[in-house]
C-alpha cells in the first residue's frame, strides 16, 4: 500500500511553504508528554512518549477541501480511482467542483477516504496524526465541561443522539485544554495509523495468542473497561479500510515541531 | 502500517489454518451427536429463498413442505433511530431493520442460513451481528464487523434445532445490546413444529437511562446504571406498552398458543410467568428438553424458551417478569386478551362476596352472583 500511495502523489502540486508561521496557521501546538493507550501491552499497562507536535486546531471542512480538489482534479468524484476511495466518496456533494449546499462550507468534510485524507495532508505540507498522538490529544477535557462529568461520559452522550440532518460547523462542539476543537462529538477522525490495532472485528475475544500485543478491544486487555467511548473508537477503525468513505468520518492534519 | 498488514494476514492466515485442522479432524472421527455436527452429512442444499422477517409480536410462518435443507438468505439492515421508549420518554435505538427487538427468524435444521447486514451510511457506529444458532467463531461477529454505508456478507449452517438469540457484538458489546440490538431466530426441527393456533414473538430487556424511570424527553444511556445492573426500564418488546392496551396480543378460547420468547438481557435473568395460565410445555431454554405443568420458567440473558399453553377461560392474561418489582414499576408488563364463551367448570369468577366478622359469629351475606368482569 504504501508504494501505491507515494505512486500516487508524485505529480501533486505541493504548496509551498511560506515559512514557520504560516505552516502552521490554524494550528495548536500540543505539547509533549505521556500518553497511556486504552490496551494493555503483555498485560501492562504502557506509557507512550509524545513529542510536541503541531494539529488542526478543527477539522478539515468541505471549502478547505474543495480547494484541494480543485488543485489536484484526480481526486474528483468522477476520477477518484476506485482504489483509492469507494462509490459514496464526497457523496454529499452537488457535483465534481461543487460543494452545492452553503450551509455545509464551513462543515468538517466527511466521506473521504484515508488516501484523500493523506493526500490533501500532503498537499498542504502536513501530515495525518498518528493514533497515539490523537488519541492523546483528544483525551483532555473541555475547557468549559460541567463539573463532575468526565469526558468519556460527555462522549458517549453524543452516541445518544441521532446524526444531525446537516452536519454542524467546525468549532462549534467544545475547545479542550490544549486548545483543540471537536475532537468528540462532531465526526470520527482518520489517523494515520487506523489500522494497526487488530481486534478480529469480535470485541470479546481476549487476544488469543499471536494477538495479544494487538487485540484492541478484547476487554481484558482494556486499561479501563468502562471506557465505552474509548472501545467505539477502537471498533471503529477496525472497521474500516482505506479506501471506505463514511457519512460521519473525516480528519484533521498534524505535522511535526521543528527539532532546530 | 506495512507491517501491522501484513500481520493482520499472518492472523488471517492462522486462523483459517487452525479452523481447517478442526474441520478436517471431525471430518476423521465423525461420531458427533447428530449427523449433521460435521457438516458432511447436511446434504447439498435443494434450493434458495429470502427469508420472511417479522416484526415483534408477529411470526413468519413455517414452510413444513421443505424437506430438504435450503439455502436461506436473510438481509439486515441496522439503523440507529430515536423512538419512543415510554411514554413522553425518547430513546436512541440502535436497532435490526428499525425496531427493536429486530426481525424474526425462521430457518429449518440444516440450513445455510446467508447474512446481509447492511449498515445504514448516517449511523455513526460500526456494527455487527452474533447469531447464537451459528456454530463458529463469534457466531458471525468476526465475519460481520461493518462500517457505515457498507454491506457485510457471510454464512452458517443451522446445525442445531432450537431458539436462539442473535445480537450485536461490536464493541462495547453491553452498550449495543442495552441499545437495542437484538433479536430471535428460530430453527425448526425439518418439517417444522406442530402447528399451533398463535404464535407470538416476545423479546425482554432492560434499558439504563440517565434520567429516573418516567423522566421525560430524550433520554441518554447510562453506562455506571448498566454496570451496577440497575435498569430504569424492563420490557417486552423493546418498550414500555408495546405489548398491552390497544398494542395486546389477541386469542380465543381454545386457541393452543406458542409463546417464542427471548431475554437480550443485557444483564437480568427473566421470571417469565402468564398470570392465570400454566404452561403445557416448556422447551426449556429453548431447546430440546420439553417440560410440562410449569408455572414460572427462567431464561437466562442471551437465551429463550418456547412456552405453550391452552387457552381455557375468556379474559386478558398479563404476562410478566415476576421479579416482579420490574413488572409493575419498571415496564415488564404484556397482555394476551382472549375472547370466547365463559368456561365456569374450569373458572367461576367470583360467586359470592359477604361481610366478614372475624368472631365468625354474623356472616351477612349478599345476595346474586358478582361476576368478576
Amino acid at each position: 500500500m504504501a508504494i501505491l500511495v507515494l505512486g500516487s502523489f508524485s505529480a501533486f502540486s505541493q504548496r509551498k511553504m511560506k515559512g514557520g508561521d504560516a505552516a502552521t496557521a490554524g494550528m495548536v501546538r500540543i505539547p509533549a508528554g505521556i500518553y497511556h493507550p486504552f490496551l494493555k501491552a503483555n498485560n501492562k499497562t504502557v506509557s507512550v512518549k509524545i513529542h510536541s507536535f503541531y494539529l488542526d486546531a478543527h477539522a478539515v471542512t468541505n471549502a478547505e477541501f474543495l480547494d484541494f480538489v480543485k488543485a489536484n482534479p484526480q481526486w474528483t468524484r468522477s476520477k477518484v480511482s476506485r482504489l483509492f476511495a469507494d462509490e459514496n466518496y464526497l457523496k454529499q456533494w452537488a457535483g465534481d467542483f461543487n460543494i452545492g449546499n452553503d450551509r455545509v462550507l464551513n462543515s468538517p468534510v466527511t466521506n473521504v477516504s484515508w488516501f484523500a485524507a493523506e493526500s490533501y495532508a500532503k498537499w498542504m505540507g502536513k501530515r495525518l496524526p498518528t493514533m497515539e498522538e490523537w488519541e492523546y490529544a483528544a483525551n483532555s477535557a473541555p475547557v468549559n465541561a460541567p463539573k463532575g462529568e468526565k469526558l468519556s461520559t460527555m462522549i458517549l452522550g453524543w452516541y445518544s443522539r441521532p446524526t444531525p440532518a446537516v452536519l454542524p460547523p467546525v468549532e462549534s462542539t467544545f475547545k479542550n485544554g490544549f486548545g483543540v476543537y471537536d475532537m468528540h462529538g462532531l465526526i470520527w477522525e482518520w489517523v494515520y495509523d487506523f489500522n494497526s490495532i487488530i481486534t478480529g472485528g469480535d470485541s470479546r475475544s481476549a487476544g488469543a495468542l499471536d494477538k495479544q500485543f494487538y487485540c484492541a478491544a478484547g476487554s481484558l486487555n482494556a486499561v479501563n473497561k468502562e471506557d465505552y467511548a474509548s472501545f467505539m473508537r477502537f471498533a471503529f477503525r477496525e472497521s474500516l479500510k482505506a479506501n471506505y468513505t463514511v457519512a460521519n468520518l473525516g480528519f484533521r492534519c498534524a505535522t511535526d515541531v521543528d527539532q532546530k | 502500517m506495512k507491517v501491522t498488514n501484513q500481520v493482520k494476514a499472518l492472523n488471517v492466515l492462522l486462523f483459517s489454518m487452525f479452523f481447517a485442522g478442526v474441520l478436517l479432524l471431525q471430518g476423521c472421527f465423525s461420531t458427533p451427536a447428530s449427523d449433521n455436527d460435521s457438516g458432511k452429512n447436511l446434504g447439498r442444499l435443494a434450493g434458495e429463498y429470502t427469508a420472511t422477517l417479522t416484526s415483534a409480536p408477529e411470526v413468519p410462518p413455517s414452510k413444513p413442505w421443505l424437506k430438504k435443507p435450503e439455502k436461506v438468505i436473510v438481509n439486515i439492515e441496522v439503523i440507529e433511530k430515536t423512538m419512543k421508549l415510554a411514554n413522553g420518554t425518547d430513546y436512541t435505538y440502535w436497532t435490526f431493520n428499525g425496531t427493536a427487538p429486530g426481525p424474526f427468524i425462521r430457518v429449518q435444521e440444516g440450513d445455510e442460513v446467508e447474512v446481509h447486514l447492511s449498515n445504514d451510511p448516517f449511523n455513526k457506529m460500526p456494527h455487527n451481528i452474533d447469531f447464537h444458532a451459528a456454530t463458529g467463531p463469534g457466531g458471525g461477529a468476526e465475519a460481520s464487523l461493518t462500517a457505515p454505508g457498507h454491506t457485510s456478507v457471510f454464512s452458517f449452517r443451522a446445525l442445531r434445532p432450537g431458539l436462539f438469540i442473535y445480537h450485536c457484538a461490536a464493541a462495547p458489546v453491553g452498550m449495543h445490546i442495552a441499545n437495542g440490538m437484538y433479536g430471535l431466530i428460530l430453527v425448526e426441527p425439518r418439517g417444522g413444529l406442530k402447528p399451533v393456533n398463535k404464535e407470538f414473538y416476545i423479546v425482554q430487556s432492560e434499558f439504563y437511562t440517565k434520567g429516573a424511570n418516567g423522566d421525560t424527553g430524550l433520554q441518554e444511556f447510562d453506562l455506571d446504571k448498566a454496570i451496577k445492573e440497575q435498569p430504569e426500564y424492563v420490557v417486552f418488546d423493546g418498550s414500555v406498552g408495546a405489548l398491552t392496551g390497544n398494542n395486546a396480543m389477541h386469542a380465543r378460547v381454545g386457541d393452543k398458543v406458542r409463546l417464542f420468547v427471548g431475554n437480550a438481557g443485557p444483564n437480568l435473568t427473566s421470571s417469565f410467568h402468564v398470570i392465570g395460565e400454566i404452561f403445557d410445555n416448556v422447551y426449556q431454554e429453548g431447546g430440546s428438553i420439553v417440560n410440562h405443568d410449569v408455572q414460572t420458567t427462567l431464561i437466562p440473558a442471551g437465551g429463550a424458551t418456547i412456552v405453550e399453553f391452552t387457552c381455557k377461560v375468556p379474559g386478558t392474561y398479563t404476562i410478566v417478569d415476576h421479579s416482579i418489582f420490574r413488572a409493575f414499576n419498571q415496564g415488564a408488563i404484556a397482555q394476551i386478551v382472549v375472547s370466547g364463551d365463559e368456561n365456569p367448570n374450569i373458572y367461576s369468577g367470583k360467586t359470592k362476596d359477604t361481610l366478614y366478622y372475624p368472631d365468625n359469629s354474623k356472616n351477612i351475606e349478599v345476595p346474586g352472583k358478582i361476576s368478576q368482569r
